[in-house]
């Protein structure tokens, strides 16, 4: 996060993606306030069902506006985009708050130790200070249902590790710079693993498959193996009903 | 159960349809075609809407046996013909519908000629979409038949157990598959972060596809580009055809099964009309980039839209002799096969 706040307020700018999509930039850099405009005029353009949009992806800073170049143009699209950048609004209408029981520590989270040491905490106070936190999804990415979430608290704030790890399990809780996330599928990665969670965040067997969407809330709470155990037989089992602790159960909210 | 036999794979073949753009917020990438134009023109040839799933095929084309009454296919996007081993080999040409009783085999060979081509099927897959589309994203085991490509062995469901019969159509326009000239590109959206001698050096540049492509993108290879603002950006959206330029300088095209948000700047993007371009092209293929603006890009969008309902429109009617039976019929009266 930056203290830098002169761009919070500035007009967007909109930029060319090639024909088929445009960006809204905001500002460039990691800031709440500038996702929050981000958030309001994707909202406002979901609301609106502007002609020609294929899909609206907000980011940290600024809205992709993907468009179908054979329904709209360039310029009518930036015309009603414009127009609604004035409109008033939530920035998120779906309101959802999930709370993530994880296991910290341990095999699940093989960094915690690593983390303490190089951020002078205990374990004990890392976990205190990432699970008593409540997280905003500020955008997906680098994965399907894969959320960036934020802002974690100064003191857990690190790099990224220098050797990135070759395989990463799916539900590892883990933080990076000012954010934390969950990883949604195995993969590479080069954040610090502090947990793992049985919630499965992307699920081919469930309807709709990715469960998070930007501007959900999220909290994690600590604990036991036997409770992670037993939730994680419950998931593997095929239980779909993970449902979120606020807001609308079924489905995409809002969607 | 009615399907198409996968004998032998050959490279790694895929479903794919126009993929799932709408998604691209949950952080799915979009997948798809990677030659739009020559899917639609394989799925008009079997009947197909144009956005029904067909056989990507790369590299090296594979080997089925028509595990159904009757199949219809069509292969577009390369000259190679369709060879039928049966009894005895014969070959169909690409660009028409064929229809296959049971049992027979079809093989595809090596694509010396385009990076992709489609292999359409009347009816198309019995499969379950994945967010309303069957394309393949391997990364993440989406799509197609298990969320993987095609293997030895595989039996892919069909729609229709028995294609009719009717008369065979052929796509005889091929100029849509040979457009020349450079890649158009429109800039942004971080132009800034280029000094201005590499966006002039750019578009100056014949670029070669490298060894390094895939259905995410090409690294190409030519001289490196200089940021003037440092090659580390916070996140944003990624179109595809964006022109990605990591620390190295080097650009990479992004295609189909692009990450929905990335880090890079980008110095540009290839226009709708011309990625199906992209798609076609091969390691050791040169090209090279011209800038338009967002008017020329639509129109361009609108020319090809065009062009492509006339390909359809003017489809003509398969010489008789290219019908299955007809094709077996002659070869027996006249002996001009090969035995196996």
């Amino acid at each position: 996060m930056t203290e830098d706040t002169a761009d919070t307020d500035r007009p967007p700018r909109f930029l060319s993606a090639g024909d088929t999509a445009l960006v809204v930039e905001f500002g460039e850099t990691v800031d709440p306030a500038l996702n929050r405009r981000v958030m309001r005029l994707g909202e406002a353009a979901r609301r609106a069902g502007v002609a020609g949009v294929v899909d609206l992806v907000p980011t940290f800073r600024s809205l992709m506006v993907h468009y179908d170049p054979t329904a709209t143009t360039r310029h009518a699209l930036e015309e009603t985009l414009r127009g609604l950048l004035g409109e008033a609004g939530t920035a998120s209408a779906a309101g959802r708050v999930w709370e993530f029981p994880t296991l910290y520590g341990g095999e699940a989270g093989p960094d915690l130790e690593d983390v303490a040491k190089r951020t002078g905490l205990t374990p004990e106070r890392v976990v205190e200070l990432h699970a008593g936190t409540e997280y905003e999804a500020y955008m997906m990415g680098f994965m399907p249902g894969l959320a960036y979430l934020g802002i974690i608290p100064p003191e857990l704030e690190l790099p990224r590790r220098s050797e990135p790890r070759v395989r990463v399990p799916s539900g590892s809780v883990a933080i990076a710079t000012n954010l934390t996330n969950v990883y949604s599928l195995e993969s590479p990665g080069g954040w610090h693993l502090l947990g793992r969670t049985p919630v499965a965040l992307f699920d081919l067997h469930r309807d709709p498959p990715v469960l998070l969407q930007a501007g959900d809330k999220v909290r994690f709470k600590p604990v036991d193996r036997a409770a992670y155990d037993d939730l994680k037989r419950r998931v593997d089992a095929g239980d779909t009903g993970f449902a979120p602790i606020q807001g609308p159960v079924q489905g995409e909210a809002g969607r | 159960m009615s399907g198409l036999r996968i004998v032998s794979a050959g490279f790694a073949p895929t479903l794919q349809d126009f993929g799932r753009p709408h998604v691209q917020h949950l952080g799915v990438p979009p997948a798809g075609a990677l030659d739009p134009v020559a899917l639609r023109i394989a799925n008009a040839l079997v009947g197909n809407p144009p956005d029904s799933a067909a056989i990507e095929l790369r590299v090296m084309g594979p080997t089925l046996e028509i595990a159904a009454e009757a199949t219809r296919v069509a292969l577009v996007g390369t000259g190679a013909p369709v060879e039928i081993v049966g009894d005895r080999k014969v070959e169909a040409p690409s660009h028409q519908s064929i229809r296959l009783t049971r049992g027979r085999r079809l093989r595809i060979g090596s694509l010396a000629d385009t990076g992709v081509a489609y292999l359409a099927v009347e009816g198309g897959f019995a499969l379950d979409p994945v967010y309303d589309s069957l394309s393949t994203y391997t990364r993440a085991r989406i799509g197609g038949l298990d969320g993987r490509a095609l293997r030895d062995g595989d039996l892919l469901p069909l729609r229709v157990d028995e294609a009719g019969e009717r008369a065979e159509r052929r796509c005889a326009d091929r100029s849509w598959a040979r457009e020349a000239g450079p890649a158009r590109v429109m800039l942004g959206p971080q132009d800034d972060y280029f000094t201005a001698d590499s966006i002039a050096a750019f578009f100056d540049t014949e670029y070669r596809i490298t060894r390094e492509a895939d259905r995410m993108g090409m690294r190409l290879d030519g001289p490196a580009l200089t940021h003037a603002r440092g090659h580390d950006i916070v996140s944003d959206g990624i179109a595809t055809g964006a022109i990605q330029v990591p620390g190295n300088g080097r650009p990479i095209v992004l295609l189909a099964d692009h990450q929905t948000t990335g880090g890079y700047p980008k110095l540009g993007t290839v226009i709708s009309a011309d990625v199906p371009r992209l798609g076609r092209l091969r390691p050791g293929d040169a090209l090279r980039f011209a800038r338009v603006e967002v008017e020329e890009a639509e129109a361009a969008r609108r020319a090809l839209e065009e062009r492509i309902a006339r390909v359809v429109d003017r489809f003509v009617p398969a010489e008789p002799w290219l019908d299955e039976d007809a094709l077996y019929r002659r070869n027996l009266v006249s002996g001009l096969a090969e035995p196996d």
